[in-house]
């Protein structure tokens, strides 16, 4: 059994200016010790998907289900939900600054923690735990940092301090929406190396949110790409970068400097930005932004559908024939004539 | 040369004290950099948080006073020219800002902002004034008939359009790009990078390109520059920086960065640094990487390493050789 299945998730945004819709019907499965990663750039509903089977997204209207060991996250109450954020599944966000009390010692902070959901523990307990945990990450001295406030400790010490916190309880699940976007080329090697530590020793499953394929390529088991509330291409990461099948993927992958092994030369954007979540466009919604958009794209929405020849679990929701993956000449030629045919 | 910064210092004092200000300490944000740039060229600057890159721009863009040495623009020097004689040097040296959410005026038209150099700085008006200004929003790609709208109603990446055509208003010759493309999504951050690019070859622009992302610098510049504590440590051609990297902090910033390739991610060999970079008010003595260094040695802690006056200039003791590991860690 899967540790968490979401399916068929829709998160919509009522607002004065429409409905905005972040998530349209996502679906996906994660397994105990396992690297999902979600990747997807501003606005694609990576980070609103997990906040809302987490309880985050006050306001929004949330439907579908998200079974995690069984129990559906998005039926409990505030409180059962409470004792599973946290204890089960824990969160490491983008910015250690804001996610840590300025006011309270960095250790209290990871003691209130511990003692919040395990009352039992006498608060000297929670305090060993908390020098123990700080040292397990990373902190030098742990036994006197302990008693440091958040902004004595560098942004990279800050976001250990969070992994500290999300270690506190043992959790089965780390969610970590784009946990070293904020640091340094150098820093950020320290903390995927962490986490990739922390999670192959207590058997973590970690749902890695990130827009950046570098962070991905080093640590996913498989990646989903979304766009516009959707799941676009699901793949094992080998899969994913040498032999991508739905344009936007292709197109990212392109637009990375670099990726045309020339310096200098032109790079190759995806044409136009993102489409408004009120109104999306119908078909499917990267149609308006795609080289190789058929008159089927326009009208009916493609599924996510198994693409063979693939790896394994790969799948794409487009309309392009099967054969047409990877980045070469022979998948260019059948894409175009694909479009030339339709 | 159309610049050369010689010997840069920029010290920030610390103050304590509500009404009586007394100086307790300096911030050696810059701390003695020397480079040139020639026409035509991108020099690309790169390095951490805090390394003072960005202090450094603004030194050369005259935007801050300069503690200590000189900053020539043409031949001329314009270290600390009073406002009135800098303003002529204004027109030729133009800034893009990182964030082109806080670098717009939201109550503003998107018309006015751009003109706005040009209205500064007398050089037109009425409907020639109009007619330039469209023809800008044109040339980066924006539609002409938006001059009336608010940066509130454009996309990120649309903004930072109207950023390049405010920095070219003037016809410049130097433009300093200041993490241009570090707040944009992947698609869009191509797209400016292409912008730029053709803006260059069609007005000959000269660039210093500031960037923390070194796959975006890499791709954008002839030549890098590497600073780390207020010091450049390593300036080479961009392709030799990358292949063949010297510096020990070089190597170790190259082998960190995380690379878009799951087969050359598994092969690649970190150079995972300890401890975090120390804090410019008091810089290590000797050379500024030691206590950090893989290779440091006696000699580090006590003497400073000069940057070398040859075509890859290096500021260590003990440079990388080709295909050396580093991985390893500090010699007994």
């Amino acid at each position: 059994m899967s540790l968490l299945e979401v399916t068929d998730l829709r998160v919509s945004f009522p607002t004065s200016d429409g409905v905005v819709q972040a998530v349209r019907g996502l679906s996906f499965t994660i397994g105990r010790g396992r690297t999902l990663a979600i990747v997807g750039e501003s606005g694609s509903g990576k980070t609103v998907s997990t906040q809302a089977v987490l309880g985050l997204t006050p306001g929004a209207d949330i439907s579908g289900t998200a079974l995690f060991e069984g129990v559906d996250l998005l039926k409990l109450d505030a409180e059962q939900l409470r004792r599973v954020r946290g204890a089960e599944i824990s969160v490491v966000f983008q910015d250690p600054l804001t996610s840590l009390h300025p006011l309270y010692k960095v250790g209290w902070q990871i003691e209130e923690l511990i003692r919040v959901h395990q009352p039992e523990v006498t608060r000297a307990a929670a305090r060993r735990r908390a020098v123990e945990l700080l040292g397990l990450v990373g902190i030098p001295r742990p036994d006197r940092r302990v008693d440091d406030y958040p902004h004595q400790f560098s942004g990279g010490m800050r976001q250990r301090a969070m992994i500290a916190m999300a270690l506190a309880l043992n959790p089965k699940l780390i969610v970590a929406d784009e946990p070293t976007t904020a640091l340094d080329a150098t820093v950020q090697a320290q903390i995927l190396e962490l986490i990739g530590r922390v999670q192959a020793e207590f058997d973590i499953a970690l749902l890695l949110i990130t827009h950046d394929l570098g962070v991905v390529a080093g640590i996913a088991d498989e990646v989903l790409v979304m766009y516009a509330g959707l799941v676009v291409e699901r793949a094992d990461r080998r899969t994913l970068y040498y032999r991508p099948h739905h344009p936007y993927t292709k197109g990212l992958l392109e637009s990375l400097p670099g990726s045309t092994g020339d310096r200098g030369g032109r790079l190759r954007p995806i044409p136009g930005s993102p489409p408004s979540l009120i109104a999306v466009p119908g078909g499917c919604a990267f149609h308006p932004r795609c080289p190789y958009a058929m008159p089927v794209c326009l009208a009916e929405r493609p599924p996510l559908a198994p693409v063979t020849g693939g790896g394994p679990g790969h799948a794409s929701a487009c309309w392009l024939p099967h054969e047409a993956v990877g980045l070469g000449a022979a998948a260019e030629e059948l894409r175009t004539r694909a479009k030339e045919d339709a | 040369m159309l610049l050369e910064v010689d010997g840069l210092v920029k010290h920030f004092p610390i103050t304590t004290g509500a009404i009586v200000k007394r100086a307790v300490g300096q911030v050696r944000a810059v701390d003695g950099v020397t480079l040139a740039l020639a026409a035509g060229q991108t020099l690309g600057l790169v390095g951490e948080t805090g390394c003072g890159k960005s202090t450094l721009a603004r030194c050369v863009a005259g935007l801050y006073p300069v503690t200590a040495g000189t900053v020539r623009f043409d031949g001329q020097d314009i270290t600390n020219l009073p406002r009135r004689r800098m303003r002529p040097h204004r027109r030729d040296i133009q800034v893009i800002f990182q964030d082109p959410y806080g670098s717009l005026n939201p109550r503003r038209r998107v018309g006015s902002i751009i003109a706005d150099p040009l209205v500064i700085h007398r050089v037109m008006s009425g409907e020639e004034l109009r007619r330039t200004v469209q023809e800008l929003m044109e040339r980066v790609g924006l539609n002409p008939e938006h001059y009336n709208r608010f940066p509130a109603e454009f996309s990120g990446g649309q903004r930072q359009r109207i950023g390049v055509a405010r920095a070219l208003a003037l016809k410049p010759r130097l433009i300093i790009c200041d993490e241009p493309v570090s707040a944009l999504d992947v698609s869009i951050q191509a797209q400016i990078l292409n912008l730029l690019k053709d803006l260059q070859d069609d007005f000959g622009l000269t660039y210093l390109f500031i960037a923390h992302d070194l796959s975006v610098v890499r791709h954008i510049s002839d030549r890098i520059a590497v600073m780390y504590l207020g010091k450049i440590v390593e300036l080479a051609e961009a392709d030799e920086l990358y292949e063949a990297p010297r510096h020990p902090y070089t190597a170790a910033l190259l082998s960190a960065t995380a690379v878009a390739d799951p087969d050359e991610a598994e092969r690649r060999q970190r150079v995972i640094l300890t401890g975090d970079v120390p804090s410019p008010i008091d810089p290590p003595p000797g050379c500024r990487f030691h206590p950090r260094c893989p290779k440091a040695q006696q000699v580090c802690a006590e003497r400073e390493p000069e940057l070398e006056r040859k075509q890859h200039l290096v500021a260590c003791h003990f440079p990388v050789a080709a295909g050396e590991d580093l991985t390893a860690g500090r010699p007994a």
